[in-house]
């Protein structure tokens, strides 16, 4: 079986796995690694959200083998030690979460925003394609704007 | 807040070490005894410490010498700790009270069993096998270095339910009797509703609840309900932190495992949780306080009463101080409190009230929290199920010879509801799932679809009772699709079983009900089979069903191995379950300004209650085959009124038995009867000429709902001019002890995208705990309302499920939600009332009001792109 290297959450990781394995399985049924979340295999509801070299994607839909030699950053790999990301920040002072399950994604996804566009609008956060199906859609939006706030110079 | 029910407390020594003593006999002749603690069948005694204590109001305590005597007619004498070490008992390692767990068997929020499974069970039968085992066992709880209390509310705890009702009913009458409008009959629920029910079914077994101080001065609740994004488990911990005067951050909320001697008092529905915890939660607290205080005064010898608490400590007037973990053991030995144990009134809450942020917070944001898909159980493998091409069908043949080659697969089984396949990996076990040559029977509606189903639902309806003679009336007819919960993570079950035992793990709102029926599938006794209750990702009424753990506990007995079961998405929307799609006919009558009749004929698809709530309805005294009604019409008839003084109001369920699955989803029948009942009430006062929210708040029944439109009316700016293509609409509803009204604004003037730009809510839900809980919930409310009437709903093509994943299943995304909210919550009015499904009826009407308005249309059928 092949073996593939990549940087996981800062750290060299090599994994035997077939080529064409979505990244999700193999981060989660491989490796523990367990933040990003299915919810729906065909990168449509964004639960899985981790980061590649710095910008968003979904390892559902991403085969091991694209990962190679790159960098992937899941929500475990976001925090800096014990000091939070500030989207994380945000996201705790706003009480964004309700069950929670898609907030990992949700966080990479605004993380991902933020360093494309560190002062989006409206319009830019009605981008983000990620299903809460707690509905809690308002205060993203707001965790969003505030850790713009926080983050500007 | 007031301690309306003569609760009262006892620690463990005082316990007559065999269950129930003659006293509580005394005390409870009437309700029915707890399940006995399994003994002879080698598991360990159930954490229902409660059971075996000695429930004495404070206010009648009775002396030391008396309980001596009394404790001395029991089956065996009260016994000092006893010095001697407990036997070594395996236990399984829990996150928070590692000491409570020994003396209890209580797991942990997951109660992830490491590798504790297996010897677990033979350290067991060693320990619990006849009275000596069972002596043993109390021995070791009372030599326990922890505090352990259990509320108890008695009979005379009926008196919450029933007073309420009964105060209900007052109003009701008063209501009555004002002047000016034509009087409504105050609905079924106005007098008891399915919230009461439920307390009532669940009192015998209130006084099971269990809270743990440990030596590391942790405050741990046990909690007999499931966590699904509701924010229960922070809600209760801040009852606990302000009756304990404990910090928020040294409580913590595991769930319990299934616990059958609690009977009805597991089930996690009915928006109820907060209304049937709040008074056994704050008197276990306010007990335990009582305990630690008299446990500082003892060891400062100084009067009890001269001592405060604060941040999970005692003060004593001198500055000195004891954290409660210190005081522990000492707390636990204490048999008469030295101080009143009553919960606070509430002039003293400083924390109940107050907006706080979830507790596992920081857990989610890290990633760090685990549902049961992310649990490491050792040896569970990832499996997926090949399932029927329409709904219900069955497997007419199936060739595994390529699936099984497949790499990484280990097994291929077959169970009644499909083909399971079994591998190293996710990715792996659906490739083969995919290569397996399957061929199928039909199902038994492959002949329907959507257009037949709503044709046989209008056929369904009984014909009005009260034809329209020389009165002016008004007709409307609604359509609501079937709808899939979807919650975000996909069921997920992890199941062990073993010839003897069975063992699972999964997010479950009936897990007395699972494990009956899992131990039947299995050919276990029920004591054999173990539930862990884990986190959900979401619910809103799925996983009241545990259709994913039977087929998990069917495929590890065929397998012989753990597994780790997965519904994909695709098989959750096409074989999951769905809110049932309905038809309704209103017609109201009018005269002179006045609504004489509101009739309401709703029909829907037979909605499956059958998850615990039927048998919860008869605990709590209802006769249903004696009253010739379906569990569906006694739901119906306790969730199901009109809120308004419309004449005389009449609404009937007919159900359409189509097999098909279907179950509760957030709201239940009231998302869509109360949803057409406000359209239907827009449209009579345009028809009469009034304003919409003037009409309505003309013939609502009590100040409360007043209050909250009035509130959304002044802060929406109600009557506000809006460009072409938009409006406001509102939309009203009360059920479960709590009053929403919404105002939302939209803007249709692309036809094809609505969107609800702007909303306002305003709740009195009598005590929100958590305002900003209450907050989240109201506003997923307002999503769902916005989903289910403008886009989000499924198809039935030939007997399947047309939509398969987020892709057409068109749950509001970011950009169809509205860039501002803003929640009021009324102040305390109360005891609390229930607010997880509240806000779907009145949200759902308020976007379909508004879009009628902003469009100049009446829709009829919902969701309205569909």
């Amino acid at each position: 079986m092949p073996t593939h290297t990549f940087v996981l959450n800062g750290r060299s990781v090599t994994v035997e796995a077939p080529d064409d394995m979505p990244l999700l399985w193999v981060l989660r049924d491989k490796l523990g690694v367990t933040g990003p979340k299915y919810g729906c295999g065909v990168g449509v509801c964004r639960a899985c959200t981790s980061h590649l070299d710095g910008q968003e994607f979904q390892p559902c839909t991403r085969a091991v083998k694209d990962c190679e030699g790159h960098t992937v950053t899941t929500i475990e790999g976001l925090a800096d030690g014990d000091t939070l990301h500030p989207v994380q920040e945000a996201w705790i002072d706003c009480d964004v979460a309700q069950c929670g399950f898609c907030q990992p994604g949700q966080i990479m996804t605004a993380v991902a925003l933020l360093r494309r566009t560190p002062n989006p609008t409206d319009a830019d956060i009605d981008q983000i394609q990620n299903i809460c199906r707690c509905g809690s859609y308002p205060r993203i939006r707001e965790a969003i704007k505030r850790a713009a706030a926080r983050q500007a110079p | 807040m007031n301690c309306r029910t003569g609760k009262g407390f006892r620690s463990l020594p005082a316990l007559p070490p065999h269950g129930p003593g003659p006293a509580r006999a005394a005390e409870a002749p009437s309700v029915p005894a707890p399940s006995p603690a399994p003994e002879a069948d080698g598991t360990p005694p159930p954490p229902d410490r409660g059971a075996k204590i000695d429930r004495v109001d404070p206010s009648v305590t009775p002396s030391y010498a008396q309980r001596r005597s009394r404790s001395g007619t029991g089956p065996g004498p009260p016994r000092p700790p006893d010095p001697a070490p407990p036997p070594a008992r395996r236990v399984p390692p829990i996150s928070t009270s590692t000491a409570a767990s020994d003396s209890t068997g209580h797991q942990g929020d997951t109660g992830h069993p490491g590798d504790a499974d297996h010897s677990a069970d033979t350290d067991r039968s060693a320990d619990t096998t006849g009275p000596t085992g069972r002596r043993r066992f109390l021995t070791y709880l009372l030599a326990a270095p922890t505090l352990t209390v259990a509320a108890r509310l008695g009979l005379d705890a009926a008196a919450p339910a029933s007073a309420q009702a009964a105060v209900r009913a007052a109003e009701a009458a008063r209501t009555a009797a004002a002047p000016a409008q034509l009087l409504g009959l105050p609905g079924i629920p106005d007098i008891i509703d399915l919230g009461d029910a439920m307390i009532l079914a669940g009192l015998p077994t209130s006084h099971l609840l269990v809270l743990e101080i440990t030596p590391a001065g942790r405050a741990a609740l046990y909690l007999p309900r499931l966590e699904v994004g509701q924010g229960l488990t922070t809600a209760i911990a801040m009852l606990v932190a302000e009756e304990l005067d404990a910090r928020l951050t040294d409580v913590d909320v595991p769930l319990s495992d299934g616990r059958p001697e609690l009977l009805f008092n597991q089930l996690t529905g009915g928006s109820n949780s907060v209304r049937s915890l709040y008074d056994p939660v704050r008197a276990a607290a306010a007990a335990a306080r009582a305990r630690l205080v008299t446990a500082a005064a003892t060891r400062w010898n100084v009067p009890a009463n001269s001592l405060r608490t604060a941040d999970s400590a005692v003060l004593a007037p001198d500055g000195r101080s004891l954290g409660y973990g210190e005081l522990a053991a000492a707390a636990a030995a204490v048999v008469v409190p030295a101080v009143p144990g009553k919960p606070k009134s509430p002039d003293q809450l400083r924390l109940v009230g107050r907006p706080t942020g979830r507790i596992d917070a920081r857990d989610i944001v890290t990633g760090r929290v685990k549902y049961a898909g992310d649990l490491q159980i050792p040896s569970a493998v990832p499996t997926v199920v090949a399932r029927p091409t329409t709904i219900n069908g069955t497997l007419k043949s199936v060739d595994a010879s390529v699936a099984r080659t497949m790499p990484g697969v280990y097994a291929v089984v077959q169970i009644p509801s499909g083909v399971a396949v079994l591998a190293e990996t996710f990715d792996q076990a659906i490739k083969a799932r995919d290569a397996l040559r399957t061929t199928w029977n039909p199902g038994p509606v492959a002949n329907l679809s959507t257009g037949d189903i709503q044709a046989r639902l209008r056929a369904a309806h009984a014909p009005f009772l009260l034809p329209p003679l020389l009165t002016e009336y008004l007709d409307g007819e609604f359509d609501f699709a079937f709808v899939n919960h979807a919650p975000m993570e996909v069921l997920t079950a992890v199941a062990d079983v073993r010839p003897n035992r069975a063992e699972l793990w999964f997010a479950a709102q009936s897990p007395i009900i699972a494990q009956q029926t899992i131990a039947a599938e299995l050919g276990l006794p029920q004591s054999a089979v173990t539930v862990h209750v884990v986190r959900g990702g979401g619910s809103f009424g799925r996983r009241l069903f545990f259709d994913a753990a039977l087929e998990a506990a069917q495929i590890s007995k065929a397998a012989g191995r753990p597994v780790k079961l997965m519904w994909t998405r695709n098989d959750d929307m096409r074989h999951g379950r769905m809110r049932p799609a309905s038809h309704h006919r209103i017609r109201a009558t009018y005269g002179l300004g006045q609504v004489l009749t509101w009739e309401h004929r709703a029909a829907t698809v037979k909605t499956d209650l059958g998850h615990g709530l039927g048998e919860a309805l008869t605990g709590a005294g209802f006769n249903l085959s004696l009253a010739g009604l379906s569990l569906a019409q006694a739901f119906f008839l306790l969730t199901e009124k009109n809120p308004y003084n419309v004449g005389i109001p009449t609404q009937l369920l007919a159900e359409l038995p189509l097999d098909v699955h279907t179950g509760s989803w957030r709201s239940v029948y009231s998302g869509m009867v109360r949803v057409a009942d406000e359209i239907m009430m827009d449209e009579l006062a345009r028809r009469m000429g009034q304003d919409e929210v003037a009409f309505r708040r003309a013939r609502l029944r009590d100040a409360a709902g007043q209050a909250v439109l009035d509130t959304v009316a002044r802060a929406g700016g109600w009557g506000r001019p809006m460009p072409p293509g938009q409006a406001q609409g509102v939309g009203y509803h009360d059920e479960n002890g709590g009053r929403v009204a919404y105002l939302v604004e939209l803007d249709a003037s692309d036809r094809a995208n609505p969107r609800v730009t702007r909303a306002v809510a305003a709740a009195d839900v009598g005590r929100a705990i958590n305002p900003r809980g209450l907050e989240a919930q109201l506003t997923g409310a307002l999503i769902d309302g916005i989903s289910v009437i403008l886009q989000a709903g499924n198809h039935i093509d030939n007997g399947a499920v047309r939509e398969g994943s987020y892709a057409d299943f068109l749950y509001a995304r970011q950009r169809n939600t509205p860039p501002s909210v803003e929640i009021h919550i009324l102040p305390p009015s109360g005891a609390p009332g229930g607010a997880g499904e509240l806000g779907v009826p009145a949200a759902s009407a308020a976007v379909a009001n508004a879009y009628a308005r902003a469009t100049g249309t009446s829709p009829r059928s919902f969701p309205i792109h569909f």
